[in-house]
């Protein structure tokens, strides 16, 4: 009687565990974006991206599902970002780390994916040191420099001798105006005035009258993404551009995601960047139009890109690894993978475990009644400077 | 020169239709609203929405937002502020802080935590040259509009008989009712007219001072300056020191801009400890 029973909870047991086992362990990524708060264009865009690539590619790679689980750290406090890492390293078990829309975020996880031997791959965050702050991070977004450099030498080549800049006081602004200055001026440039705005309470007028009243040939600007279009509005009615002074910036002050809504102001910026959604490839229009049917005809910007790629990178991964989930087998496999990216040609170097891309100068022009970044010349395969 | 002074001015101006809405509650009704410029973010998001989606032209959205912001205000006020009027300054504190926050997330939840935008029609934008000196057209409707109800304000509170049964109001409140004053009512309308100012103040504002959940907290500092150097009793008061801080404010950013916006406290340390009371108050009068 006993061991009828006994047999009988283990048969059972048996039929419980058989499909589990069957369909293999899921691979879990966890993705920790800012979806509220300041910041949270930034998350809503990696995160349909993220959407957008399991649906052009299916959720099975290298014989693992992926399963993504995602966590909102509000974008403003880098200890919820830490916390939300440990809980999903320790109970949910996850295989990836991703998203980290700002750089403190993701310098507050970094310690975990050590720690955990959990690769990392950051999608949004983009000052050049954070690759530095674990052996696990993967970076596919893209470097402030890396994204600067190329305007100043644009800017330099094509007849402007003085730029004035224009940045915001925190961190990633001054990175900006460090690296256009270093290279604008290696070039035969002259930087006459630089200005910091504060972070909070930005009122432009007073900065750009300052500037209009400088007369330099060019304004290079950097932003946070939101804050271009009130930037680009104030330096249309101050008259700057009758001054005769161009307008130049990295991508960020003229992000796809809220272009639209400026208006006529934006009307020819030239920026350098590494993503505008009127790149002109197979695999961006492709790209496009799932994004489209994923975040009701949204338009991806070079956040959502940072998504995209990073998934893939996952997913290859996952491939190369065959489906092995150990933390260093599955970096080893990431690092130095190469494809074409909808942005274009992409490496992530084997050293650096930073990108490596294109780099392209774009100016915003009207097609169809809609306002687009057009490229028109292209810096191929540049590297962050700082690496 | 002329322009930086212009600029300057016209910000001051700006804040001082946000602002004065508080000096009414916080002078004359005597109570701490933290959340006033929760009414101003109000309306200017009705007078974004109202622009952007529904292609109302640029004045009546403004108005629209006054009302708006007034509604709200006289809701508010009916059902919770009025049970605060009589409690400690502390509660008064935490209470409107708190409507802040949720005034703040439900913004989040509805629009979303972008910047809004706006565009203004084609009389409002460019500038003029006038005389050699370039001027904003949107800062010289922001400096006649402001001043406009500035003077209106002014004029209301002095020589009207709404305005002196107001006071008479908030001086001693019992004897005011035994007057048959109905104070409730004043008070209501009051708070309502400060509500509708702030939201009209939040409207006019989203072309200089951006618009997103973060308003109130983001600009609850400036205003509080001006209703502090000003003193909280007067219409003048806070006007002048909006505009004093205005030009400091423009004039600091423009001349030494590694200061960044540091002037604007500098100067208010340097007026309160010139005069502790507010720039027009009666050293004695309370």
């Amino acid at each position: 009687m006993m061991v009828t029973r006994r047999a009988l909870l283990a048969a059972s047991g048996a039929a419980l565990a058989a499909p589990a086992l069957a369909q293999g362990e899921a691979a879990k990524v966890g993705l920790i974006l800012p979806m509220s708060g300041p910041f949270a264009s930034t998350g809503r865009q990696i995160e349909a991206a993220v959407r957008t690539f399991l649906r052009m590619s299916g959720e099975s790679h290298g014989g693992k599902k992926l399963e993504i689980v995602l966590r909102d750290d509000t974008g403003v406090a880098p200890d919820v970002t830490r916390r939300l890492a440990q809980e999903l390293v320790v109970r949910e078990r996850v295989r990836f780390l991703a998203g980290f829309g700002l750089t403190p975020l993701a310098f507050a996880a970094a310690p975990v994916a050590t720690e955990a031997k959990v690769p990392m791959v950051v999608m949004a965050a983009a000052t050049s040191v954070i690759v530095q702050r674990s052996p696990f991070i993967l970076r596919t977004s893209f470097t402030l420099p890396q994204a600067t450099m190329p305007i100043a030498e644009w800017a330099a080549k094509n007849g402007v001798k003085s730029a004035a800049t224009l940045v915001t006081d925190y961190a990633p602004g001054l990175d900006a105006e460090r690296a256009f200055k270093e290279r604008f001026t290696a070039q035969g440039g002259q930087v006459p005035l630089e200005l910091r705005t504060p972070l909070r309470n930005p009122d432009y007028a007073p900065f750009l009258q300052r500037v209009r009243d400088a007369r330099p040939e060019a304004l290079f600007i950097f932003v946070p993404s939101g804050e271009g279009a009130a930037l680009m509005k104030q330096f249309a009615e101050r008259g700057l551009r009758e001054a005769g002074i161009r307008l130049i910036g990295t991508g960020d002050v003229v992000d796809d995601d809220i272009l639209n809504d400026m208006g006529d102001a934006a009307l020819g910026v030239v920026t350098s960047h590494h993503y505008s959604a009127a790149h002109d490839s197979a695999e961006n229009r492709a790209f496009r139009e799932a994004y489209g049917q994923v975040a009701s005809n949204a338009r991806p910007n070079f956040m959502a890109v940072g998504g995209f790629d990073g998934m893939r990178l996952i997913a290859e991964g996952l491939k190369k690894a065959e489906g092995n989930l150990d933390g260093e087998r599955l970096l080893a496999a990431m690092k130095g993978q190469s494809w074409m990216s909808p942005r274009g040609q992409i490496t992530i170097d084997a050293n650096t475990r930073d990108i490596v891309q294109d780099i392209h100068i774009r100016r915003v022009e009207r097609r169809d009644g809609q306002l687009w970044n057009v490229e028109f010349d292209r810096v191929p395969q540049v590297r962050d400077p700082g690496t | 020169m002329v322009t930086v002074l212009i600029d300057g001015v016209a910000s001051g101006m700006l804040l001082f239709v946000l602002a004065c809405g508080l000096s009414v509650t916080l002078g004359l009704m005597n109570f701490v609203n933290l959340a006033h410029g929760a009414f101003g973010m109000a309306g200017g998001y009705v007078c974004a929405v109202l622009l952007n989606r529904y292609g109302v032209p640029f004045v009546p959205a403004l108005l629209a937002a006054a009302v708006f912001a007034a509604a709200v205000g006289v809701a508010l006020e009916r059902t919770l502020y009025v049970r605060l009027y009589g409690r400690d300054h502390l509660d008064q504190v935490l209470f409107s802080i708190g409507l802040v926050f949720v005034a703040s997330a439900t913004v989040d939840w509805l629009m979303g935590a972008r910047q809004q935008l706006i565009q203004l029609p084609a009389w409002l934008s460019g500038r003029v040259e006038w005389a050699g000196i370039g001027i904003g057209r949107y800062r010289l409707f922001l400096i006649l509009v402001c001043g406009a109800i500035a003077a209106a304000l002014h004029l209301g509170l002095v020589r009207t008989r709404f305005g002196a049964r107001l006071r008479a109001a908030v001086d001693d409140g019992v004897v005011a009712r035994g007057l048959g004053i109905p104070v409730n009512r004043i008070f209501a309308v009051t708070f309502a007219l400060g509500s509708g100012l702030a939201g009209l103040g939040g409207a006019l504002g989203v072309e200089v001072l951006g618009l997103d959940p973060a308003f109130p907290l983001k600009w609850l500092v400036h205003v509080l300056i001006v209703v502090a150097v000003g003193g909280a009793n007067t219409i003048l008061g806070p006007f002048l020191a909006a505009l004093l801080l205005g030009v400091v404010d423009v004039a600091g950013k423009y001349w030494v801009p590694q200061l960044g916006a540091f002037a604007i406290y500098t100067a208010m340390v340097l007026l309160l400890l010139a005069r502790p009371q507010g720039l027009l108050a009666k050293a004695a009068a309370r």
